[in-house]
């Protein structure tokens, strides 16, 4: 067991720090969380400046203690978050760079990097969910094209994505469910979408329905065999359930620190259950710190993606966070109802977090089965 | 950075695992609650012959040299199996108290005005006057009652306190893993309603609350081994009392009627989490220390 950093790790660190205190000051100003062109132009720029720096690869091809680094020194800066790329970088890229033909690596991944194209992702259907393999957008053969049609919901980043990675059922009659679908890249300008937003408990537009009406995608945008979609999306959750929330971490321990001075101001310090209840979020936090340096130990040593620990790391983590904002509201008191303020918005986005990336109770039946070795049920 | 345990200390666990399966199984668990709270001093030096609390002395002082990240995956292993004595107060006094090295000395501590083992031990830290012995909640804890006076304030957590809370968090973690195992084990063989209960939704999601909790507990744990922050120290105290009281609760919940007899081991784990709960940085301190670290 160690947690210190090798020679070459802290040179990295070092490094990174001194270009983050350089580069942060020259941002533009933060967008307006509605305006999502604005949002898209502003995460964009920033990946543009980390991959003329350098850093645009990290989430792929760094060691995992690298990009552990790289998340943790990001977000104690105060850097912009990976936001309107994240399907490119975290889902979509990774999955074309471990699956994806030679030609298709160099033609989808370098934008993805320069910050030119973002992705977003149309796996969940009106009738899959949690039940994700049950989907039924179809897509058809017709000569060098499949011919797609259906709907997918909660897609984000739909509005201003260029491109989105699709799973279709190829093949209704397969003896699984699992077998008969294809992992598809679809580029959102060709005729037949409609994106049509839908508006958040928080009053944003983040996901939208996205309507597929006989949308023509070439064969050569298939990513793996046909049918064999599955296990290929099964690469791409596996990256969602790992690292992917690591500077989340960092962030909550920087938001109990900004709580606690609030809390030392109004009063509410002196109340010792909130008092206590912030130390013992304080202690779960830095558990789970540990539990993500836990995570990337492994996945450094066994060179694979991380996989059913980054479900013990999830559940665990909507649920702090969600705890998190509970506590704000207990120290801003009539605050926490004004829309105004920074923690109301972001108490109502963490209701996301126990749904969005695998349902609690789904991460339950994963930790269930997959660790403890429980009977697998439906 | 690498968390994983090294093949030593994969080698070490094993080790002591074997030795304690071995010397301290069910049979001699139950034989222990039996015998109504002796403590087998056969048993204390053959742990002191195994350098159970020699761990950390030095070589040149006769001791095996290894440091607090080694000696938290032992107390994990004793947490286990349910070890029972003053393990911690004797591993702690092991360059101070003569013979508590070797293990032909047993030594306790007063601590949150309670004494552990006070009728066994063979020297006792701290102040006892006044106490009395209690009927302990724990069958093999046997405990006194020392006053505390109300206005005397908390004691400071000095480095020695807070190994000895590391080291307590360690065992509970033990016996939250241990819980765990147990949980799931049953849940694979009891069957109810056609099918084991361990394919009921309900029962599995308890089974795996536990490993989150387990698991969360363990790396605060071995994390506060290797730094040795007073904070962090405190928090790992806080989720490994949690995760061994609250892990062995929903055991106990898993094993239906079963949990609630004598004859199952769970109550035994509940009772010895609750009294290492009070013990050692008790939640109410652990939390304070945490949030005056923010
Ligand atoms: C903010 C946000 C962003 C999202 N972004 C995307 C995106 O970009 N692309 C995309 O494809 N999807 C996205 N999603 C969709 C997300 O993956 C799904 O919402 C999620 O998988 C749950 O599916 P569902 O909403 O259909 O709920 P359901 O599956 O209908 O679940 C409803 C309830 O039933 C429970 N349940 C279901 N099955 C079981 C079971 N077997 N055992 C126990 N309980 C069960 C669930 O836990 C939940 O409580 C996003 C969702 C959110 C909230």
């Amino acid at each position: 067991m160690d947690l210190s950093c090798t020679d070459e790790e802290e040179e990295f660190r070092a490094r990174l720090r001194e270009w983050l205190t350089a580069a942060l000051p020259g941002l533009p100003p933060r967008p307006d969380p509605m305006d999502w062109p604005a949002r898209r132009a502003y995460d964009c720029g920033w990946q543009r400046r980390l991959h003329d720096a350098g850093y645009a690869d990290v989430h792929w091809d760094a060691s995992p203690t690298q990009r552990l680094i790289f998340l943790e020194e990001t977000e104690l800066a105060g850097a912009p978050y990976v936001g309107a790329n994240f399907v490119g970088l975290l889902h979509a890229g990774p999955t074309i760079a471990a699956e994806g033909t030679a030609e298709q690596r160099a033609r989808w991944l370098p934008p993805v990097l320069r910050g030119d194209d973002v992705w977003c992702q149309g796996f969940s259907e009106p009738g899959a969910g949690s039940d994700l393999a049950s989907l039924r957008t179809r897509a058809v053969r017709d000569g060098d094209a499949y011919v797609v049609t259906g709907q997918k919901i909660w897609t984000s980043h739909a509005e201003v994505a260029d491109w989105c990675e699709l799973l279709v059922r190829t093949d209704p009659e397969a003896p699984s469910r699992h077998r008969g679908i294809t992992w598809l890249a679809m580029p959102m300008d060709a005729p037949g979408i409609t994106v049509r937003p839908l508006r958040t408990l928080a009053g944003s537009t983040e996901f939208a329905e996205v309507f597929l009406d006989e949308v023509r995608v070439p064969v050569e945008n298939r990513v793996g065999e046909e049918n064999d979609g599955w296990r290929v999306t099964m690469v791409t959750l596996s990256f969602e359930r790992g690292t992917a929330f690591v500077g989340e971490v960092v962030a909550c321990r920087r938001l109990l620190g900004e709580l606690a001075r609030a809390a030392r101001k109004n009063g509410t310090w002196d109340d010792a259950v909130l008092r206590r209840r912030l130390g013992r979020l304080s202690a779960e936090f830095q558990a789970l710190w540990r539990i993500v340096q836990a995570n990337v130990s492994e996945a450094q040593a066994t060179g694979g993606v991380p996989g059913a620990g980054g479900s013990v790391f999830k559940l665990h983590y909507s649920h702090a966070r969600q705890e998190l904002y509970e506590a704000a509201a207990a120290v801003l008191g009539p605050d926490s109802l004004d829309l105004g303020r920074d923690w109301t918005l972001d108490r109502l986005s963490s209701l996301s977090y126990t749904i969005a990336a695998g349902t609690s109770q789904i991460q339950r039946n994963i930790v269930a089965e997959r660790i403890l070795g429980l009977p697998k049920g439906r | 950075m690498d968390f994983r345990l090294t093949e030593d200390q994969r080698a070490l666990r094993g080790g002591v695992r074997d030795l304690l399966e071995g010397r301290f199984g069910r049979e001699a668990l139950r034989a222990a609650v039996d015998s109504g709270g002796a403590l087998d001093r056969d048993l204390w030096r053959e742990l002191g012959a195994a350098g159970f609390f020699a761990l950390r002395l030095p070589e040149e002082e006769g001791g095996v040299g290894l440091g607090l990240p080694e000696a938290v995956l032992v107390f994990e292993e004793a947490g286990r199996v349910l070890l029972p004595g003053p393990l911690v107060a004797t591993h702690m006094a092991a360059g101070s108290v003569p013979g508590a090295a070797e293990g032909a000395v047993v030594v306790t501590a007063v601590d949150e005005g309670l004494v552990p083992w006070l009728e066994q031990a063979d020297v006792v830290l701290g102040d006892t006057t006044g106490a009395v012995p209690m009927r302990s909640v724990d069958p093999l804890t046997p405990l006194h009652r020392v006053p505390v006076p109300v206005s005397v304030p908390a004691p400071g957590e000095g480095e020695a306190r807070l190994q000895a809370a590391l080291l307590t968090a360690a065992e509970q973690v033990g016996s939250a893993g241990r819980t765990t195992e147990t949980a799931v084990s049953y849940a694979r063989e009891r069957e109810q309603f056609g099918q084991v209960i361990g394919g009921f939704q309900a029962v599995k999601h308890l089974c795996a609350g536990m490993l989150v909790r387990t698991e969360l507990a363990r790396a605060a744990v071995r994390a506060a081994s290797l730094t040795v922050d007073p904070v962090e120290i405190a928090g790992a105290k806080l989720l490994a009392d949690e995760a061994a009281t609250a892990n062995a609760r929903d055991c106990l919940q898993v094993h239906g009627g079963m949990g609630f007899t004598w004859e199952a081991d769970v109550h035994l784990h509940l009772k010895r989490a609750w009294v290492r709960a009070g013990l050692r940085l008790p939640a109410a301190r652990a939390e304070e220390a945490v949030a005056a670290g923010l």
